[in-house]
């Protein structure tokens, strides 16, 4: 029988299939933050249980930090008094659990889609959980990796374990090779806007074909990162030279244990003739910048195209404040975000610093936010002179977290601010009450950012990836 | 023991609502599982934007808003459009829905995750059928009142008329019974133990 990714994986952590569809999924990698994982560890309290296996949680604050915190920062004098309360109750948890913590002074903290590659926490073949939906981020890595409810957090904290059915096996596959300023957020939005937000609802969807076959890993963690914003709640890539190298600079190649787990791991792509329930192919070559226009992210156009108008259009076109405008080529922008689980990795930030080539931010932008996902990140954009690339253009350089993808630090819009975001949901309200997001790759929110509104031709820029 | 859901149907009938939506992030601030009624679909339902802190009465009522209307604002079923629930992972979605007074949810579809956390708070998501729907949801139009859902027969009852749902049996024996996930889970202990042990030693890296 020739066997999907997902179906190897599947099986590889099944403890014991029930007869009415669900497993008992074993769970190798549980990441904790600040927001979603107070109730659950109340929950095991009153139980009086401990976490079953404590060396796979691993926990950081992100969500609500302050990204003006600077390198030391006393918790005691967070803000909002309601978010210093979920950083103490993270931090109390921690203690008394004994899960690992990269605090917030820790130089391993950061996003925790963020970190989890990048300190190797993350490995191939793993079954990953998270109480955010953007876990489907690892999957990059060939993992089964998905984002889950607090009451699930807690199941796995006792259990190591999650009561889940099986999805149906999706594969999309993206073939071509695009123009050299099309990034992998280009495509990802492109790949919603034709299946829709739910087109991958009920599936896990792997992405192949010659163009993720071409990505780093970290164009593949940006792809992965928004399968939830097809419907989907587990993306992945399969397993290749591209994965080993990124890994073998995180893992000793000369312990047996990672020879072997090497080779396990080279295992970790579909069969040969593995049957998908649905398969659809997407064509790069010709793809244009990618902008959405709306409060979904399926409601994406390419960057010059006329904006869609029809009777289920105009709710969206009137939160927009889009209803008199034929394209978004002369709409100005208020504010840019540059960061979020999607894109505030290192080639990110270089694709923002390449786009806008020593030039000022635009006099009618009033800000532009630049949030590195990690500690890790923000040390090697340092290294690489991008902080002063930005600060030089006028750009706030700060430091790690979620930020404005979902305001729930100061980091917001106001009401009817217009904002060009690298982020990934440009939901009514999500950066701010009444805030208008556009989501767009790093290379275009450099762009907006010098020059105020979307560039009408962009052939006179040239960035490599 | 819960075998029946009857009461007041409202409509909400907008596709992809996500749960950003049903609850916005400013009230994810919150470290308990309780209280997040008032702030149910909180931007449709105020004219000023809020926290946790602000008294939704000083905050104005949207009066045109259908969960702001009597009888709806005493809903215990909504009929919900397309894809609902769709994006974040927070279950304090379901527990704003859960806090309101609402007991069940018909779409045609739901958001995997959101779909999965009703589960696991004894709100009863029911997926219908497109023409099912319709039948259902032009029925409620006409008369808020008489729909009800019996849980053991998986039935809709409208008036006469009877509309079977399809549902997995352990997912609705949670909310006749409000059972516990961790509880059903733990009786599995030994059978978990001996899969983490043979997991662990074939793979020694984790």
């Amino acid at each position: 029988m020739n066997k999907t990714l997902y179906d190897k994986l599947w099986e590889m952590h099944a403890v014991n299939p029930d007869s009415d569809g669900e497993t008992l999924l074993y769970i190798d990698r549980h990441f904790l933050h600040e927001v979603t994982s107070p109730q659950a560890f109340e929950g095991i309290e009153k139980k009086g249980l401990n976490p079953w296996r404590l060396d796979s949680n691993v926990a950081t604050p992100d969500h609500n930090v302050s990204t003006q915190r600077g390198k030391m920062m006393d918790i005691d004098k967070a803000d909002h008094s309601l978010s210093k309360i979920q950083l103490i109750e993270l931090d109390k948890n921690c203690k008394k659990f004994g899960v690992t913590q990269y605090d917030i002074n820790s130089e391993k903290q950061g996003i925790v889609h963020v970190i989890g590659p990048e300190q190797g926490l993350t490995l191939p073949g793993m079954t990953i959980v998270c109480g955010d939906s953007h876990t489907s981020t690892h999957g990059a890595f060939a993992c089964l990796s998905m984002g889950i409810g607090t009451s699930e957090v807690e199941h796995v904290l006792a259990t190591q374990c999650l009561r889940v059915r099986k999805l149906a096996n999706m594969r999309i596959n993206v073939i071509g090779t695009p123009k050299h300023w099309i990034t992998p957020k280009d495509v990802i939005l492109h790949i919603i806007s034709k299946i829709g937000t739910a087109g991958g609802t009920g599936h896990a969807i792997e992405f192949a074909g010659e163009y993720i076959e071409s990505l780093s890993m970290e164009g593949r963690m940006t792809i992965c990162n928004m399968s939830i914003e097809a419907g989907a709640k587990v993306g992945m890539v399969a397993y290749d030279l591209i994965t080993e190298t990124y890994l073998k600079e995180r893992i000793d190649e000369n312990d047996p244990n990672m020879i072997e787990a090497l080779n396990q791991w080279s295992q970790l792509h579909s069969d040969q003739g593995s049957e998908f329930d649905k398969e659809i192919v997407i064509d790069v070559t010709d793809l244009l910048p990618q902008v959405s226009w709306g409060t979904s992210p399926e409601m994406t156009i390419d960057f010059n195209d006329d904006i869609p108008k029809t009777p289920k259009t105009k709710k969206a076109l009137e939160y927009m404040g889009l209803e008199n405008e034929d394209n978004l080529l002369g709409v100005a922008f208020d504010k840019v975000f540059i960061g979020s689980c999607t894109n505030s990795r290192i080639e990110d930030l270089r694709a923002t610093a390449a786009a806008i080539k020593g030039r000022q931010k635009a006099k009618n932008i009033k800000e532009v936010l630049v949030v590195p996902g990690s500690r890790a990140v923000q040390a090697q954009a340092e290294i690489e002179g991008l902080d002063k690339i930005f600060i030089e253009a006028g750009f706030s350089w700060r430091d790690p977290g979620c930020s404005m993808c979902l305001g729930m630090n100061e980091d917001k819009l106001t009401p009817y601010e217009r904002c060009a975001s690298t982020s990934n949901r440009n939901f009514e309200g999500r950066q701010g009450h009444l805030g208008r997001t556009h989501l767009v790759s790093p290379f275009v929110a450099g762009l907006i950012a010098i020059h105020g509104h979307l560039p009408k031709d962009l052939s006179e820029y040239h960035y490599e990836r | 023991m819960k075998d029946k859901i009857s009461g007041i149907a409202a409509q909400l009938l907008i596709d992809n609502i996500d749960t950003d939506q049903i609850i916005p992030t400013e009230f994810l601030k919150s470290i308990k599982k309780y209280g997040f009624g008032d702030y149910l679909f909180d931007g449709w339902r105020y004219l000023k934007d809020g926290d946790l802190d602000t008294p939704v009465e000083q905050r104005g009522i949207r009066e045109d808003f259908i969960l702001n209307q009597p009888p709806y604002n005493k809903a215990k079923i909504l009929l919900a459009g397309d894809n609902f629930g769709c994006g974040s992972s927070r279950e304090h979605a379901v527990w704003a829905l859960r806090d309101f007074g609402i007991e069940a949810v018909l779409a045609t579809s739901f958001g995997d995750i959101f779909y999965n956390n009703c589960f696991k708070n004894n709100v009863l998501a029911i997926k219908l059928k497109p023409e099912e729907f319709d039948k259902v949801s032009s029925f409620v139009s006409n008369d808020p009142f008489q729909l009800s859902i019996s849980l053991a027969n998986k039935q809709l009852e409208i008036g006469d008329q009877k509309i079977i749902f399809d549902i997995e049996d352990s997912l609705i024996q949670r909310v006749i019974h409000d059972l516990d996930d961790v509880d059903i889970t733990l009786k599995d202990s030994e059978a978990i133990k001996a899969f983490e042990i043979k997991h662990l030693t074939s793979k020694p890296w984790l």
